[in-house]
């Protein structure tokens, strides 16, 4: 991994992030806005780290990145795009319009795009393979993916989380987006996840826990530590807020996808700035 | 029967073959590899076999993760679990991200016999088909499955292919295999009746000809086991002048190889396409050559068949 940058900038960098996302939500008609604020410091930190660039996306020795939870792919979009992988102007311009290639869930033929995700439980096990191969060929990459707390549900991913232990896949980590919201509200009360370090550790994983998953450098402490770890793939599970960014769709299910009036976006936008702001003075 | 040699057997040979070749060759299954042959690959290539337990949706996923790598992978599973109970893997990871993953249904249509539907697949045709840039082959003896394997190994697209359990009737001879990838072989020349079939039913419906030759009923033999890309200008070139077309294939009625040829035919040189298939109920228990014959589905019950129909 890289090693990661100003922590402070990174931090008001990634309202930049969620402003962008929204933007492109509001272009596009529509997103998982919740989600994807609740993850932008998590992809963020993760694509200013991997070792992947758009120069070197093609390369067999680039670390890897499946965003399982697929619906939030505006932030990814953001971060692909703040990462020069792709151009915002452009995903502005296209995303979710006749013809696009900006679909809204990740699609491999758009740079930096490994895989195409939306259905749910996929992601895990697809690292896997992507894992596996790293140590078939002895390479030195690592696969990262992100899943949201809901998504624990689908059976898919438990098959996943058994085979990367029973392999002891140390290249890969998962990371769990725990907002505690899903669109039909509260994870605990829809399905319970139960205790999600435990089950990760019956499989023999090594299971990190990030009270704050929007803190960059809580983020970044907990993939530095999963590098470290031999044998066992590590899951960090981070406690988001879901909706991070404005009081006005924080830790609200109802927001889970939704396209704000103007006036809503107005509100949003300025929430986001003032957090920035916050942060650049904090 | 004189062959004495599984299909899938032929595939194990195929696959050890290219393993010895390429390390990227890699083989899957899901606590499958006594049902798919493939214990003397694992037991020769360890390094290039992935074991994943009993979860065909991790298999057509893990498979897909690989081949995105760089992999060569063929998932190995019966045909019914895999076309089935992984098909949003299969149509996600595999299809729609467009990797190279070879999917094999093994022990495919009723090849278990007795074990009920559960460890049937007669869906499988119709379900892979619909997905977008998924290929579906069913070869007819362990000649083609060698012709078909070898082909696979040479492209980079996903693909399903469905093989039975058990030794089938020698279709070709050594030596005697003509195979062109994605071409029907003709079998018969024939002037009165097309009979399209795909599988271990090319066999029936080979011998079926001869049965109605007899009957002085000059019948057309098409070995369509490339169901898709489905070969419709062999299939069109085939049933030029003739009478009837019959389908034979040891699948469900509906959107297998009989609804795929009359598409084509209904499009383009309408006439009278029947399909002999399994019925659109549980199958009767019973070894695949009994309950071909239950439902006509044997050398005989497709002569009989044409015989009613023309005559």
């Amino acid at each position: 991994m890289r090693k990661l940058g100003n922590v402070k900038k990174l931090s008001a960098t990634a309202f930049d992030i969620r402003r962008n996302a929204l933007d492109i939500i509001m272009a596009g008609g529509g997103g998982h806005i919740g989600g994807d604020m609740s993850e932008a410091e998590i992809l963020l930190t993760l694509y200013e780290r991997m070792n992947v660039t758009p120069e070197t996306q093609d390369s067999p020795d680039r670390d890897r990145f499946v965003l399982s939870k697929g619906h939030c792919v505006e932030t990814l979009y953001a971060v692909l795009s703040y990462e020069g992988f792709m151009k915002l102007d452009e995903v502005l311009a296209k995303f979710s319009r006749f013809g696009s290639e900006y679909i809204g869930h990740p699609h491999n033929t758009l740079p930096g795009i490994e895989m195409n995700s939306g259905s749910l439980g996929h992601g895990l096990s697809v690292s896997v393979g992507m894992a596996l191969a790293g140590k078939m060929d002895k390479k030195a990459y690592r696969v990262y993916t992100l899943m949201g707390d809901g998504e624990l549900a689908e059976g898919s991913v438990w098959e996943g989380a058994a085979a990367a232990g029973h392999y002891r896949l140390d290249n890969l980590c998962a990371i769990v987006d725990h907002n505690h919201l899903q669109i039909s509200g509260n994870v605990d009360e829809v399905l319970s996840p139960g205790d999600i370090g435990a089950r990760f550790a019956a499989s023999g994983w090594n299971v990190l826990k990030i009270s704050n998953g929007n803190d960059i450098a809580q983020i970044s402490s907990a993939l530095d530590e999963a590098e470290k770890t031999k044998i066992h793939p590590t899951v960090i599970i981070a406690e988001t807020t879901k909706g991070k960014g404005s009081a006005l769709i924080e830790n609200k299910a109802s927001w889970h996808h939704k396209l704000p009036t103007q006036e809503e976006y107005e509100k949003i936008a300025a929430d986001i700035a003032a957090y920035k702001e916050a942060v650049l003075n904090g | 029967m004189a062959n004495k040699i599984a299909n899938r057997a032929v595939m194990c040979e195929v696959l050890k073959e290219a393993a010895s070749k390429d390390k990227n060759v890699v083989v899957l299954c899901s606590d499958s590899r006594g049902s798919a042959s493939l214990a003397s690959f694992a037991d020769t290539y360890p390094e290039q076999f992935v074991e994943v337990g009993i979860a065909e949706q991790n298999l057509v996923s893990i498979a897909a993760g690989l081949a995105s790598c760089g992999k060569i992978p063929f998932a190995v599973s019966p045909a019914s679990f895999i076309s089935t109970r992984s098909y949003e893997q299969c149509k996600v990871d595999c299809a729609y991200s467009d990797m190279n993953v070879k999917l094999i249904g093994i022990s495919g249509g009723v090849s278990y016999g007795a074990l009920g539907m559960t460890h049937h697949s007669a869906q499988d045709i119709a379900a892979m088909s619909a997905i977008p840039n998924m290929r579906v082959y069913l070869p007819s003896d362990r000649f083609q499955t060698r012709c078909v394997f070898e082909e696979l190994l040479k492209d980079h697209k996903t693909a399903y292919v469905r093989i039975g359990r058990n030794p089938v009737e020698d279709v070709y001879s050594e030596g005697n295999v003509p195979f062109k990838m994605d071409k029907a072989t003709v079998l018969a020349e024939g002037s009165d009746v097309l009979i399209v079939a795909c599988g271990e039913l090319v066999k029936a419906a080979k011998d079926s000809a001869e049965l109605l030759k007899a009957k002085n009923i000059s019948a057309g033999v098409l070995d369509m086991y490339c169901v898709k890309p489905l070969d419709s200008e062999g299939l069109l070139s085939a049933a030029k002048g003739k009478k009837l077309i019959i389908t034979v294939e040891e699948h469900s009625p509906f959107g297998g190889l009989g609804s795929m040829v009359a598409q084509v035919i209904s499009a383009n040189d309408p006439k009278k396409v029947v399909n002999l298939s399994l019925p659109d109920a549980p199958v009767i228990t019973g070894k695949s050559q009994e309950v071909f014959a239950h439902y006509g589905m044997n050398a005989e019950g497709i002569a009989k068949k044409v015989a009613e129909i023309l005559g």
